[in-house]
């Protein structure tokens, strides 16, 4: 909810400059805004955005403002400040999900699919912002596969330039689209063939791992049947028919809706991104600095804006030496303290931060262990690390954390010709691949007949993130994703007239979701299939409620409207009460 | 230009500002209390809710002359002197019902006002109590149980994790 | 917002005298809708005349005729609180906006602003009321004058609402989904010598009311009254929120829930 704003500011003696910004990554924008557009070197131009008030991928891209103050700054030697209107931003922040496609699902007499045929046509807008045309290609062409094991996919995705706000990545970035048009199609070929929509899914289901799928990317491991199974059992399906029931007494319609979602995230592999034509890496960086008395600065080049990282970061660097987490101080979003790191979207954080900072701890609890040794004149072999005690196996022999911390800051006692006073550690990771969440969502919804008015009545969402880190903290962001998934099928969507004005400028045409839009929602990641390929074997659940829902609420619409007797097998979204009730009309 | 004078949080606060001045840049920009946000400008998101004179309103629609003589209150005037968090502050972050914590001023001098007129709302008073202001990270889900919670309401039954 | 100055005078008549002087000036009640407008530089007075000091223009009361009496200066939350002696037109109030919105706009800004998709016209009309101004009284049939637009004169203000509280009534709102004012709004009234119905957000030209429906419910004051009553979509309003067909169907569809709640 935060508008973006931008700070420039200029030093004239010292000749740096300095960028305070609402940004999801200060280091790309330091790295994109100083070599390409204002001819800055990194070491004179820094920038700063500690705690920004949401992104979801608006506040990735490098925006013009950003280098107008900055250059402005220097310029006028005084701090420069542009704040954005709700008004401005609607018509300057990237837009997201603008496609236009036709997709087509082949089966076999048995209902095995046997080939996905999709072309699309993605708007880029007027211009091309940072990643937008990876977003309808490599980032949506590559999850058509989805949970299934059809042997034939086929992608064609035309970028457009059109006269509207540039396109660009939004929560899911191009996955909602391609979970969308899949889901939407295998439950319009269960109504025509007549079978039933979750048993042609499981029918479908990949079920061996790693699984390589035709569109490039492969899938390290999953379990769709453990999810659908959960699914089946939190949603109460079972019980449909008596609320079907209900609904009906009051005069309303009542569907249900089921789908799948898998999706690529925790981005990316530096050298396969590059081999598909990105311009950048897609490492994650850390320095964990531990001071004398045992506390530890965890410098990330992840960034938080709203995900909690200060707390589970925090817990995960605490958890491996066995201290309070307290100890554990997390820094980011400033370049002048931080790492190299390419920033917070793509739910990377923990997936490739984490890694990172797991990677860093874990070079200095090996040289914590060798130090450890030294105090204890034991074997660094025998060196045990528990709850923050170092002892020597099989004898009551322990130093605490503390104790060699201090130690490596006052190496008296120090095993100093072979290693160095101090405790400081960097590690940057590249992922070896993609991380993929999967799960099954079902959305039960009401429609009134007379006004075509959907409300959601249920939601239940069961994820697979592998491991977990923080459960309150990956509910919340399932919560919130599912509301953004909501908003795009039911409210949502920039309209444009056909002279190209922007006819959603403000929040009284861009409907977004209020508390009274939605339930409490029932969310599940107890079905954990941990990541194969990084240390803490976690996912990323960032984006996933908004990738998984929006087909669930447009499929239970459908439902709700086949089942009141309208012949309706398809509703472009937002579905709107006005296009609800128009597509009842036939 | 006129002078304004209010009291804020208790404390006597007294500014010069124009007539266009909003209450809500008063505030922010005169007495530097940046609590209260500005996520719109059509008067829905409701990041500005502070009270004046005991009601929940949207200072970024009001003017600072309006509020002469008023008695406002804003977030920063929640917690106590010593820090410790008001009750729905607490509630806010036991049930994590904050993630950017840009909606989050807002929603807690919205929910102050509500649970001062019912002190036991249901889960559908809560939700249509906040029809003006808007969240986009936390689905709503754990701001409702928040408030509920604070209210002294059972909350176990309400999934959480 | 361009730049202007405030003035907060006491009485009716120090705001009139301001609002009458050679200074551009406008009246400022609520602000809810002002406020906006001059966010957007749509407007540009140099002076605003606040009426929120106004004591003469504030309370609820019934008069000797049993009419309720709502001072123009009274928000929508008191008028939600005070007016039970008209259930209706309290509901009305208490759904407008948002409860801080309810804080501060008031029913006199809301009728002189005559925001085709606000409530408040539509309860006006369906009530007959009587709007009191500082120089006169004007009947509602009178008052509304299309998008934006009323019968009061400059520097006229809005010192108090007579409504003649009816036999039975309803409001029902359906809302636009992004800015929940009503797309359609219809209030019914029945009286004694016959029932009024009122539409808002649905027609170009803003409030109106709905004859063919008023004439069948006065002879029967039922939902299936209006069987086979419906109105044409040319006329009304056709937007990304809904075409005119649309809102002509949710007129007839919330004339009859309202004829079933009244």
């Amino acid at each position: 909810m935060e508008p973006r704003v931008a700070v420039g500011d200029y030093n004239r003696s010292t000749g740096d400059s300095t960028l305070y910004t609402t940004s999801q990554n200060p280091h790309v924008i330091r790295l994109l805004m100083g070599a390409f557009v204002l001819g800055i070197p990194e070491h004179k131009l820094r920038v700063v955005a500690p705690d920004v008030g949401g992104g979801f991928g608006s506040k990735i891209f490098h925006y013009a403002e950003e280098a107008l103050c900055t250059f402005a700054a220097k310029a006028l030697n005084r701090p420069v400040k542009w704040t954005c209107s709700r008004s401005e931003a609607f018509i300057s922040d990237a837009h997201g999900r603008d496609h236009v496609t036709k997709i087509d699902l082949a089966l076999d007499a048995d209902n095995n699919f046997t080939a996905v045929r999709t072309e699309t046509y993605a708007n880029m807008g007027a211009y091309l912002s940072t990643f937008a045309p990876s977003v309808p290609t490599w980032l949506h062409g590559t999850l058509m596969a989805g949970n299934y094991k059809t042997p034939l996919v086929y992608v064609n995705v035309k970028a457009v330039f059109t006269n509207t706000v540039p396109v660009d990545a939004y929560r899911g970035a191009g996955r909602p689209e391609a979970t969308y048009q899949l889901e939407r199609v295998i439950d319009k070929a269960a109504i025509e063939l007549g079978v039933d929509p979750i048993a042609l899914r499981r029918q479908n289901f990949i079920t061996e791992f790693p699984y390589a799928t035709p569109v490039a990317v492969e899938y390290d491991t999953g379990d769709y049947v453990a999810t659908m199974d959960k699914l089946e059992e939190m949603a109460d399906l079972s019980g449909f028919e008596a609320r079907l029931a209900e609904s009906q007494a009051k005069g309303k319609l009542r569907g249900l809706g089921v789908n799948c979602y898998i999706e690529a995230c925790g981005i990316a592999p530096s050298n396969l991104v590059g081999q598909l034509g990105a311009r950048a890496g897609l490492y994650e960086s850390a320095t964990v600095r531990v001071n004398a008395t045992g506390g530890l600065v965890v410098m990330t080049g992840s960034h938080s804006h709203g995900q909690g990282h200060e707390t589970s970061f925090a817990q995960v660097v605490a958890d491996m030496i066995g201290i309070d987490e307290n100890m554990v101080e997390i820094v980011h979003g400033d370049t002048a303290n931080t790492p190299m790191g390419m920033g917070t979207y793509g739910s990377r954080s923990l997936a490739v931060g984490g890694s990172a900072m797991v990677r860093a701890t874990e070079k200095i609890i090996a040289k914590a262990r060798k130090i450890a040794a030294h105090l204890m004149e034991a074997a660094e072999a025998d060196i045990e690390l528990k709850d923050g005690q170092f002892s020597v196996a099989g004898t009551d022999k322990s130093v605490a954390w503390g104790d060699v911390t201090l130690a490596a800051y006052v190496p008296h006692n120090y095993p100093l010709e072979e290693i160095e006073p101090g405790l400081e550690e960097t590690a940057f990771y590249d992922p070896a691949n993609f991380t993929y969440p999967s799960g099954a969502y079902a959305c039960e919804v009401e429609v009134d007949p007379d006004t075509g008015k959907v409300t959601i009545e249920r939601f239940s969402a069961a994820d697979d993130f592998g491991n977990i880190v923080n459960p309150m903290i990956v509910s919340g962001q399932v919560h919130g994703g599912l509301a953004q998934g909501i908003g795009q099928a039911l409210l949502e969507g920039c309209g444009y007239d056909e002279n190209g004005q922007l006819l959603t400028g403000s929040f009284m045409d861009y409907a977004m979701p209020r508390a009274s839009d939605v339930p409490f929602y029932s969310v599940d990641h107890s079905c954990q299939t941990p990541c194969t390929h990084n240390p803490l074997g976690v996912k990323g659940c960032g984006e996933a409620g908004a990738i998984g829902s929006p087909p669930s609420v447009v499929n239970a619409v459908v439902d709700a409207l086949r089942r009141g007797g309208h012949d309706v097998t398809h509703v472009d979204m937002p579905l709107s009460p006005s296009r609800v009730w128009s597509a009842m009309q036939g | 230009m006129p002078q304004v004078n209010m009291t804020v949080n208790g404390k006597a606060a007294t500014g010069t500002v124009e007539g266009r001045t909003l209450l809500v840049d008063f505030l922010r920009e005169t007495l530097g209390m940046t609590g209260t946000h500005v996520g719109c400008d059509t008067s829905q998101c409701g990041a500005c809710v502070v009270h004046v004179n005991g009601k929940a309103v949207k200072s970024c629609t009001m003017f600072a002359a309006e509020a002469e003589g008023a008695e406002v209150a804003t977030v920063e005037g929640m917690a106590a002197a010593d820090g410790t968090l008001s009750t729905i502050q607490q509630a806010f972050q036991d049930h994590h019902g904050l993630q950017c914590g840009f909606c989050t001023p807002g929603m807690v001098m919205s929910a102050a006002a509500l649970l001062r007129d019912n002190p036991k709302p249901s889960e559908a008073e809560v939700r249509d109590y906040l029809e003006g202001n808007i969240c986009r990270c936390t689905g709503y889900h754990n701001i409702v149980k928040a408030i509920m919670a604070a209210s002294g309401q059972d909350v176990s039954s309400i999934a959480a994790e | 917002m361009y730049t202007f100055d405030i003035e907060r005078p006491s009485t009716v008549g120090d705001a009139v005298k301001l609002l009458s002087d050679s200074t551009e000036s406008q009246p400022l009640g609520g602000g809810q809708t002002l406020i906006p407008t001059l966010k957007q530089r749509l407007a540009m007075p140099d002076r605003l005349v606040s009426l929120g000091g106004i004591t003469e223009i504030q309370g609820i009361s019934q008069d000797d005729g049993g009419a309720l009496c709502i001072g123009g200066g009274v928000t929508h939350a008191d008028v939600a609180a005070g007016a039970g002696a008209y259930a209706a037109l309290a509901g009305l109030a208490g759904k407008i906006g948002d409860p801080a919105v309810r804080n501060r706009g008031t029913i006199g800004g809301s009728l002189a602003n005559n925001d085709p998709s606000a409530c408040y016209p539509s309860a006006v009309l369906a009530s007959g009321a009587t709007v009191v101004t500082n120089t006169r009284e004007i009947a509602a049939d009178d008052f509304f004058d299309g998008l934006f637009t009323t019968a009061l004169e400059e520097g006229e203000i809005i010192t108090e609402v007579r409504f003649a509280v009816p036999q039975k009534a309803a409001y029902m709102k359906f809302e636009q989904p992004a800015s929940r004012f009503a797309l359609v709004g219809v209030f019914v009234a029945k009286y004694a010598d016959g029932v009024r119905v009122a539409v808002t957000g649905a027609s170009e030209g803003g409030v109106f009311r709905w004859a063919e429906a008023e004439a069948a419910l006065s002879t029967n004051f039922a939902a299936s009254a209006l069987d086979g009553l419906s109105l044409d979509g040319s006329g009304m309003i056709s937007d990304l929120h809904g075409s005119g067909d649309y809102r002509a169907h949710l007129v007839a569809v919330m004339t009859r829930r309202a004829v079933e709640a009244a």
